[in-house]
């Protein structure tokens, strides 16, 4: 960066990159749901991750008290960021290791880009994560002129078709088998132009494509999954075990990390290694756990490097009401039961991160005003299936519903006229804060039947009210409110339990 | 045992005979129904919306007013309002750095009972036919609302109740736990999302064969019958209280219509 340092950056601040949201949800939406093969593929593909997650995890017997000390496990971290962070520090570079801070998306991308230059290289390999989908690291590396390889079969799928990601774990999940033959048929060099659909012989094109990849890259980059203060251990939990490859073959590990990943110590990993497999593929182990701690020396990568990144998680973790959603272990159980991902898919979400999770983490990084992303807490019927799948127990309704504060205050005397929701708010505003103005204007009920048909149904109603009667009608009032009939009406029974008071 | 009821603004003015079935079922068990004339609406769709301020007062007046009454405990025969009034009222009070206001929001929840919770958990309610006369000789289905469920943790007090109604039968619901789309303003801000998810729990109704499906939520079966209503389907939506408060001498129908029976108001 150029700037000159002019003392402390004004607080907060917040994330950039894949993070903002082009056009508002309900928009997205609307298109999304249009692609009725995407929804089939994710109907499926949801509801099977769903049902193996809840074999799994009624397996446990503890499942609740895992879940209690993953969530206190995370608030104590969040609570003690900055100590365990220096501690990681400490023991990472004792162990020979290259800790890099980064504020931003620029900051962590150049870090990694001038690092991969100094190995005299323009090829990378790459470990599944999401961290470096979040600063958008592989359009940068492009455009530095240096190619960047997904090895993950999925992500691999997703880069080869010129695709974006739709899940956090399974990016690939709105497309199917076929799909996925085609785009290998496309666009993977010397592949066998007799490939079917099979999902064995999809399998082994990729790692036949891949495996060329690996022997000749000399820098990998990956993500990590948990980083522990106590030992300055890094760890990748994967299923394919393209991510051992990456983390040991290249001579140059650079790893970007969220600054949230951290645990105190390896005894925590006990918790987290029962709740983040059983949440996420419904596996009750991975097939693949990676750790690494700095150099051996003579065996695997003798260049051992760590962006920290920031990126708006110190303006989540200034949010009272918000930042637990910084003790997320990126599971994506939540996506999983959500009702509104199943049917719109991830991209309706615009962000790295999409779901119940991506719809609170997108606004808390980036603020609640920033381009679209205020219409992300609206994308919810507020269920709280995700809230009982969470591993670690992030209350995301109640954060959806905050967030739609901020998102409601933020836009307080900005507006030179008030929205139709706005109106009906003030108006209702004013019916339910005291029983008479309520008793007042449900006299006006029977005047409710002039808008209904001879059916006794109100089928057409005008603003925003319509998007309720696209698809639903409403019945006519009654003639009477309960409050009216209960004042001239309700004769008592006399009670014939003996009064407790 | 005195019992406020809190109507809930939906019931009060759109499903008053849900509200009335309420009280039915408590003065037939016995018990004193009163109305704290103050009450209005829980502030949910306010909260949900995001529009605190506007809440805060709406929020204020349900306090107020159930203050105003002495009674043993309140009911509604709502979960959403209820897991609003026990959960959402302090945490907007906090918000709003109304501590006083907190402390008497939680003590206004913790009094405040969903109706079958109080049916089931106080008033010892576990047979339907047999301790409140419940007759309803349909085939029915039943969709358990989200916060009811999630928020409240009512497990299967509603369904139990229902399938110890006599004459009754009842179809299990596919995938029952999934929402049915409402959300409050939901389904307005993103209509077309809501109207995928109603079309989903609407085809699992119809699937059923039942002519009517019941639930603990007046918005909820508002949303699943307005759905229903709108493809002309036969299957209605009625509360489980109006079901429990159904008997032989004074039938409800199908519709929620009440047959006046042999010589009773």
């Amino acid at each position: 960066m150029s700037n000159v340092f002019m003392g402390m950056p004004a607080l907060p601040v917040f994330g950039d990159g894949n993070l903002h949201i082009e056009e508002p949800f309900p928009a997205a939406a609307h298109r999304e749901l249009g692609n009725t093969q995407m929804r089939a593929n994710l109907r499926h593909a949801t509801h099977t991750i769903r049902d193996k997650r809840l074999k799994v995890v009624a397996e446990l017997p503890d499942w609740e008290e895992l879940r209690d000390a993953g969530s206190a496990t995370k608030d104590l971290v969040m609570a003690n960021l900055p100590a365990l962070l220096e501690e990681f520090e400490k023991n990472f570079t004792a162990r020979g290791g290259i800790i890099h801070w980064a504020r931003d998306s620029h900051e962590a991308n150049k870090i990694v880009a001038d690092l991969i230059r100094e190995q005299n290289t323009t090829e990378v390999v790459k470990v599944k994560s999401m961290a470096t989908q979040e600063i958008g690291l592989n359009e940068y590396l492009e455009e530095q002129g240096i190619s960047a390889f997904e090895t993950d079969l999925a992500e691999l799928i997703v880069q080869l078709g010129h695709d974006k990601p739709s899940h956090i774990l399974v990016p690939a999940i709105h497309k199917n088998r076929t799909e996925v033959r085609d785009i290998f048929l496309k666009e993977m060099p010397n592949v066998d132009p007799n490939l079917t659909d099979e999902p064995r012989l999809l399998a082994m094109a990729a790692r036949e494509h891949l495996r060329r990849k690996f022997l000749s890259a000399k820098v990998a980059i990956s993500g990590a999954n948990f980083a522990l203060a106590d030992s300055g251990t890094l760890a990748v939990v994967e299923s394919e075990g393209n991510g051992r490859m990456c983390l040991t073959l290249p001579e140059t590990l650079i790893t970007v990390m969220g600054i949230e990943k951290l645990l105190p110590a390896k005894e925590d990993l006990e918790v987290f290694m029962q709740l983040l497999p059983r949440s996420s593929t419904g596996e009750r182990m991975n097939p693949y756990t990676s750790l690494w701690t700095g150099v051996t020396e003579g065996d695997g990568p003798q260049n051992v490097h760590l962006v920290l990144l920031d990126n708006g998680r110190t303006a989540a973790l200034a949010d009272k009401y918000g930042r637990t959603a910084l003790n997320c272990i990126r599971c994506s159980a939540c996506m999983n039961v959500c009702p509104v991902y199943e049917r719109t898919g991830g991209h309706a979400y615009g962000s790295t991160y999409p779901g119940p999770i991506g719809a609170i983490l997108t606004p808390l990084l980036t603020g609640i005003k920033s381009e679209e992303n205020s219409s992300l807490p609206y994308a919810s019927s507020l269920c709280g299936a995700c809230f009982d799948a969470c591993p670690v127990k992030i209350n995301i309704p109640e954060i959806l519903v905050h967030l739609r504060g901020e998102d409601v205050d933020s836009k307080r005397g900005t507006k030179k006229l008030p929205t139709q929701m706005d109106l009906m708010m003030k108006g209702a505003g004013w019916a339910f804060s005291s029983g008479k103005h309520l008793a007042l204007l449900e006299k006006g009920l029977p005047f409710g039947k002039l808008a209904a048909g001879r059916d006794k149904k109100i089928k057409r109603l005008p603003g925003i009210a319509a998007g309720w009667t696209q698809s639903r009608d409403i019945p006519a009032p009654p003639a009477q409110s309960f409050r009216d009939w209960w004042k001239k009406d309700h004769t008592p029974v006399a009670p014939t339990h003996q009064q407790e008071n | 045992m005195k019992i406020a009821l809190f109507a809930t603004c939906i019931v009060d003015a759109m499903y008053p005979q849900t509200a009335r079935a309420t009280v039915k079922i408590l003065e037939r068990l016995g018990h004193e129904v009163v109305f704290p004339a103050g009450q209005a609406c829980c502030g949910q769709m306010h909260i949900n919306s995001g529009y605190m301020d506007e809440a805060l007062p709406v929020v204020a007046n349900h306090v107020k007013a159930f203050e105003a009454e002495t009674y043993d405990v309140a009911v509604a025969p709502s979960g959403s309002c209820v897991a609003s009034v026990k959960h959402q009222h302090p945490v907007l009070a906090e918000r709003c750095g109304d501590s006083a206001l907190k402390a008497r929001a939680e003590a206004v929840g913790a009094k405040t009972y969903e109706l079958s919770q109080l049916l089931v958990d106080v008033l010892g309610v576990t047979n339907a036919a047999g301790q409140l006369g419940s007759h309803f000789p349909h085939r029915i289905t039943y969709h358990p609302s989200c916060h009811g469920m999630r928020s409240l943790k009512l497990g299967d007090r509603q369904l139990d109740l229902l399938k110890s109604v006599g004459g009754i039968e009842v179809a299990d619901l596919p995938e029952a736990d999934q929402c049915c789309g409402f959300g409050g303003t939901f389904s307005m801000k993103n209509a077309d999302v809501s109207s995928a998810m109603l079309e989903d729990k609407a085809r699992n109704v119809v699937s059923t064969g039942a002519s009517l499906c019941s639930g603990g939520d007046a918005s909820c079966l508002m949303h699943i019958g307005g759905g229903l209503s709108r493809t002309k389907s036969e299957t209605t939506t009625l509360h489980f209280a109006e079901i429990l408060a159904s008997t032989i001498d004074e039938p409800v129908s199908v519709t929620g219509e009440i047959f006046v029976g042999k010589g009773r108001k």
